[in-house]
């Protein structure tokens, strides 16, 4: 899935996003979501000249409620859980949001140091920072003038 | 008749023009109500407090949740989600106590108390044996 190249900021219009989020849920257990589907979190991945960095929207968790471990060079998995509020007495109108565990693999278009890999969660975003490889950075070449 | 109390006004796209440009997403909800107030509970990754604007007005509770850019400047590679404002309002048909609304952001998660007026509460009748 990782070939693929594309810009989303051009394409993805919010019907995309609706129709993906749809195919994601139905991969789970229906519509309503109760628990994750197998293509959640979704994630999306950028790249600059030293890192790439994978994002995902994880909001409610905490770090510790993450394991995020990359294997070899090329490989990152993401597992996690939400708990659902325990509260009683009341009905539930609405239950849109996901509870439960999730886990999900990608592998990573660029060879990546697994030893400085480095994750931060702020505001219920999750940022992986995974510097490349030496060779995998891109080199300038210098050209002489003769 | 529970599923009226509250009622979504949107649809999934948030129809609202905004003077920002960009792509607006409704933020996904969930609502309880017990016999004293109403509990919302949404998902709004990204939003930083100062950011977030909720509002309640007309019977009508508003949430409006501004996202910072993230990564404008990097290459995408890969891409499953867009990242735009939130945006999403819900018709109250309960009578609320709108002094004591509250409401609290932590780790993306918005919750919102919406407390029952005293009016509005169910109450148990006393049944005496006659």
């Amino acid at each position: 899935m990782l070939m693929t190249r594309w810009d989303p900021r051009s394409i993805w219009s919010e019907l995309n996003r609706m129709h993906e989020e749809m195919e994601r849920l139905l991969s789970g257990n229906g519509w309503r979501g109760f628990e994750f589907g197998v293509g959640f979190p979704a994630l999306n991945v950028w790249k600059d000249d030293n890192n790439l960095y994978v994002e995902a929207e994880l909001p409610g968790f905490e770090l510790s409620d993450l394991e995020i471990v990359v294997t070899g060079d090329r490989q990152l998995s993401i597992k996690g859980e939400r708990k659902q509020p325990e509260i009683k007495n009341g009905t539930w109108h609405r239950q849109e949001r996901y509870y439960g565990s999730f886990s999900r693999m990608i592998e990573l278009p660029e060879s990546v140091d697994p030893d400085k890999v480095t994750a931060e969660l702020k505001l219920g975003v999750l940022t992986v920072t995974l510097p490349k490889r030496e060779e995998a950075k891109p080199r300038r070449i210098e050209v002489k003038a003769c | 008749m529970a599923e009226t109390l509250v009622k979504r006004e949107q649809p999934e796209v948030a129809q609202v023009e905004r003077t920002r440009s960009g792509v607006t997403y409704s933020p996904r909800f969930d609502i309880f109500e017990t016999d004293d107030e109403l509990l919302l509970f949404g998902d709004l990754p990204g939003v930083a407090p100062e950011n977030l604007d909720v509002r309640f007005e007309n019977d009508m509770l508003t949430i409006y949740g501004r996202v910072e850019p993230r990564h404008a400047q990097d290459e995408c590679v890969y891409g499953e989600y867009g990242i735009g404002d939130f945006y999403r309002s819900f018709t109250i048909g309960e009578a609320i106590d709108t002094g004591r609304i509250t409401a609290e952001l932590k780790n993306g998660v918005l919750t919102v108390h919406l407390p029952k007026t005293e009016a509005v509460k169910p109450r148990r009748i006393e049944v005496k044996a006659g």
